[in-house]
């Protein structure tokens, strides 16, 4: 590990990129959704109305009057309840299901949802002020508070993650006008900085817990991993908001970071010294790998 | 037993008690939020309030195509179940857009598209304060009366001479079968706090019941009907027995000073 050079300032600037386009995803959806709700960001309509850009917010929103959009979770928990959904939020439920089916459902953790920034400031302040666990929790608690959210939808005929979700709240009350939900979120910021690390998105969140499991399908967008290069330095761990993914004996199965808890979120695609993981289209990686491993058996003998 | 599965088995106890616990404690939160929604006024064309409940998606499309802006969306720790919409009367009534266009925007169908006109919206009912109520007081104020948008039906005014000395009441009256509940009444009163409000129809309307026949009425359902030859013996009986000491009909009676 010592080893690595540091690295020149224009180099560690870059080494930020990916960090600083999720920010800035991040952002840019907010904003949109807020200029369109309060700065009037509309379209010109043939009628007497405008029609908003981007109405509504993460759980259902509008695109340009025509595209739907909406929380497929949340559109689950709804049809659990018992109520006949309507056309509309099927077809937008649909279409966000597809889109993130097709790059990774964890694509929304990392590079949407308004928690993100607050846990990673608590994972990232944990690192920097070396704070120890409190307590060690199975990362697949989440699937069981997912199936727990379903089975209460059925019971109170409530949508019973929407009701209490710090995602919603906090989304809702940037657009709408804030309440309790700010002290929410500081209560998941706390929790992650003193109690468990990355505890809420990585352990407990069911909506984290719902895209993993989409994220499973993920046919394009994939860290893609040399095992002809790494040197197990464990620099990429380190960083990974949910290490669990970079089992090594998987990522030398596989020759990608397969898991669907992997949030794309390209932390470690940097910090790698060798390149061994890097961003690429899935049906690429296997011939890449194939031919990097060839190119070494062909130099080593 | 072995300690491979006792092990299992407590653990398995473990996990099913954690997630009771969890559940229930979860489940009664779900339940404190969705109590407090009696009171809330919905947009046009809400459902009944446990399918409201139900379907509303909390995203808030309702409150960004109300042209008026008077739909807000309950933050967190509020009176009313989080993230739902509502509207306050007072600061912003509904000014029942004929095109709907919150109910439209709604996509789960919180806010039923089965609402095809907005005069049939029922959002709340209309009730007046009598004890402060200016027109009751023998003013003429009738504000609501005026702005009301279901004109001269949801309320209408009823006139009560007095005596000389006092001006005669126009007291407003609210028809539950034509109000909307919109609100623009509630806006418009000129006392202090209005003194006509809002409510949710639940917290207000009384039920009659299936049993009282009101005969006196013109257009109440006939129960009995008159039959002159089935009554006809009982009342021989009855003349029979009328007939001992005194002679004569009833009025004969008492025009013989019987009485």
């Amino acid at each position: 590990m010592n080893d690595h050079p540091p690295l020149n300032p224009m180099a560690r600037l870059w080494s930020w990129r990916y960090i600083v386009l999720r920010r800035l995803t991040q952002f840019f959806t907010l904003l949109l959704f807020f200029g369109s709700a309060h700065w009037g960001w509309s379209l010109n309509s043939e009628g007497s109305r405008a029609i908003p850009l981007l109405a509504g917010n993460l759980s259902g929103s509008e695109f340009m009057g025509i595209i739907p959009m909406a929380d497929p979770f949340a559109a689950l928990q709804i049809f659990l309840t018992g109520h006949l959904l309507q056309f509309e939020v099927i077809i937008g439920a649909l279409i966000v299901l597809g889109f993130y089916a097709l790059i990774g459902g964890r694509m929304f953790c990392a590079w949407v949802c308004p928690i993100n920034p607050v846990t990673d400031l608590a994972g990232w302040l944990r690192v920097r002020f070396d704070i120890r666990p409190t307590f060690l929790l199975s990362r697949n608690t989440r699937y069981f508070v997912l199936a727990m959210t379903l089975i209460l939808s059925v019971l109170t005929g409530l949508a019973a993650f929407e009701w209490v979700s710090p995602v919603g709240m906090a989304h809702r009350e940037i657009l709408f006008g804030l309440g309790f939900g700010g002290a929410v979120i500081l209560a998941i910021f706390f929790f992650d900085l003193f109690i468990l690390k990355h505890g809420w998105c990585g352990h407990l969140c069911p909506l984290g817990a719902f895209w993993s499991i989409v994220g499973k399908i993920n046919p394009t967008l994939k860290v893609r991993f040399d095992k002809t290069t790494c040197t197990h330095c464990g620099e990429c761990a380190k960083v990974c908001p949910e290490p669990q993914v970079l089992n090594l004996k998987l990522l030398e199965a596989r020759g990608l970071v397969f898991s669907g808890e992997c949030s794309n979120c390209g932390r470690c695609t940097p910090v790698c010294p060798e390149g061994s993981l890097v961003f690429d289209f899935k049906p690429l990686i296997k011939k890449h790998n194939a031919l990097a491993q060839g190119s070494v058996s062909k130099v080593e003998p | 037993m072995s300690t491979h599965r006792r092990d299992f088995l407590v653990r398995m106890m473990q996990g099913a008690t954690l997630a009771t616990t969890g559940g229930l404690g979860w489940a009664y939160l779900l339940r404190q939020e969705a109590r407090a929604q009696p009171f809330a006024l919905r947009p046009p064309g809400a459902l009944p309030e446990a399918d409201f409940n139900a379907a509303c998606i909390k995203c808030g499309q309702c409150v960004i195509d109300c042209p008026p802006l008077i739909l807000k969306l309950q933050p967190a720790g509020g009176l009313l179940p989080v993230g739902t919409p509502y509207f306050e009367p007072r600061t912003g009534a509904c000014v029942m857009c004929p095109d709907i266009p919150c109910m439209k925007a709604c996509p789960t169908g919180a806010l039923s598209p089965a609402l095809k006109r907005i005069e049939d919206a029922r959002m709340g009912l209309a009730v007046i304060d009598i004890e402060n109520c200016l027109s009751y007081k023998g003013l003429r104020c009738e504000i609501c009366h005026r702005e009301c948008p279901i004109k001269g039906k949801a309320i209408t005014l009823e006139l009560h001479p007095r005596q000389t000395s006092k001006h005669a009441m126009f007291i407003p009256i609210v028809h539950s079968d034509a109000c909307t509940g919109c609100g623009i009444c509630v806006k418009a009163c000129p006392t202090t706090e209005a003194a006509i409000r809002i409510l949710p129809h639940a917290l207000v309307q009384g039920k009659i019941g299936e049993h009282y026949r009101l005969g006196w009425t013109r257009d109440d359902e006939v129960t009995q009907t008159f039959d002159a030859s089935a009554a006809a013996p009982v009342l021989e009986e009855v003349a029979n027995k009328a007939a001992g000491p005194v002679k004569g009909t009833a009025t004969d009676y008492l025009n013989d000073g019987g009485l």
